[in-house]
């Protein structure tokens, strides 16, 4: 082996080992990195009621209700479990029925989750308006609901 | 000739000057068709409107941040395996135009989340691993800057290059491995791409301008720190033989 390849097979080596080291981090984290929970989470039981954490799915279709004022109470779905959401707020522009949203607040004993933010989440897919509007008047347009079965 | 061959710094200069205004007048082209096609053709979004014009800066530097630490990292192999100078002027020279576009990518984002997730700034592994890269990019300047002898400093920036390559396939996967409230790929992912082609196409276009914008701005850097070692070993061999 000439110099070079020495030095190159010492530097791939340490790369894999720094990969693996990293890799394996990460997986412990995994818990940590995840930005939200789902419901589906939620109904198994993997949080405590009084922890703070962010709730993450669909908002789930003719669930929204206004109460009195800025009041706002919606289900939040995976597909699977749906979860109560009740929030006092001004709700950002792409949040409705249907659309990806992580809401950050508390369970309370009562199941219901109590959120103090709302965000609103865009899904990877970019069209035309007269794009969106003919794949719905021919039927083909999909519910995001359909792929939104949660990461794990 | 051998491909190394042009890859020395005289035969480098002279080849950089004769292709340079070529590559501005590409660069000017496509940026004059790629501003065109954005604000022109491209159609609003049917959910974001307008605000998605954003995208089409928003994207590309994103990818050209990665990209600017891909060619630092094979610039780094260069340094450390095959010792080459241009290696290290390459690096050292594309460090503050990645930091730069990650910056702008960052603070494009921002602008696009206010409006449409309704915060500026989320801790999620998208954009963590983004501020990530910029801090990696700000230290590896710092670092290049602390270091005196030239030599030194090139390796010791070659092996932190090298160690933060770790962060990009996180960057790219980060939205697939973990959920975050960054959206997935729309354009490189299994199953074709999720973007209408009437907004792909600009979007592409905008990115090939961007690239050769970085091309652009890493071939002037590159010349000036060419010039700028010669003068600093003139000066040396002058200092050497007035004592």
């Amino acid at each position: 082996m000439t110099r070079k390849q020495k030095r190159l097979t010492l530097i791939g080596f340490a790369g894999l080992v720094l990969a693996v080291a990293v890799g394996l981090v990460l997986f412990a984290l995994n818990d940590r990195i995840t930005f939200f929970t789902s419901p589906t989470d939620l109904a198994q039981g993997k949080v405590k009621p009084g922890t703070r954490l962010r709730l993450g799915g669909l908002v789930e279709d003719g669930s929204i209700k206004r109460g009195d004022g800025t009041v706002v109470r919606f289900r939040v779905t995976d597909g699977v479990n749906a979860v109560p959401v009740t929030y006092t707020g001004i709700l950002p522009d792409l949040f409705r029925e249907g659309q990806g949203t992580v809401a950050e607040g508390m369970i309370g004993a009562d199941g219901e989750f109590k959120a103090d933010t709302v965000l609103a989440k865009h899904d990877e897919n970019y069209m035309p308006k007269e794009v969106a509007d003919a794949l719905k008047q021919s039927g083909h347009w999909q519910e995001e609901a359909a792929k939104a079965t949660p990461k794990k | 000739m051998r491909l190394i061959d042009y890859a020395n710094p005289t035969r480098f200069l002279s080849l950089s000057a004769a292709l340079l205004p070529w590559i501005v007048g590409v660069t000017v082209v496509l940026f004059a068709v790629g501003f065109y096609l954005v604000f022109f053709v491209a159609p609003a979004d049917y959910q974001q409107g307008e605000t998605v014009k954003i995208m089409y800066i928003h994207v590309p530097f994103s990818w050209l941040s990665m990209f600017c630490y891909m060619t630092m990292a094979a610039s780094a192999l260069g340094t450390l395996v095959w010792r080459h100078p241009l290696a290290d002027v390459s690096a050292k020279c594309a460090a503050p135009i990645g930091a730069a576009f990650t910056f702008l990518a960052l603070a494009t984002g921002s602008l696009w989340g206010k409006p449409m997730w309704g915060t500026w700034w989320v801790w999620d592994a998208r954009l963590t691993s983004v501020l990530v890269l910029f801090i990696m990019y700000l230290g590896l300047i710092a670092l290049q800057e602390t270091i005196e002898d030239p030599a030194r400093a090139a390796k010791a920036g070659a092996i932190l290059t090298l160690v933060g390559v770790v962060n990009i396939p996180i960057i790219k996967f980060s939205v697939d491995w973990w959920n975050t409230l960054h959206q997935p790929s729309s354009v490189f992912r299994a199953g074709g791409s999720t973007i209408a082609t009437s907004m792909l196409v600009p979007l592409l276009v905008m990115a090939v301008a961007f690239t050769f914008l970085f091309l652009v701005f890493h071939l002037m850097a590159m010349r000036n720190e060419i010039l700028r070692r010669r003068i600093r070993a003139m000066r040396m061999i002058e200092a050497a033989g007035v004592e």
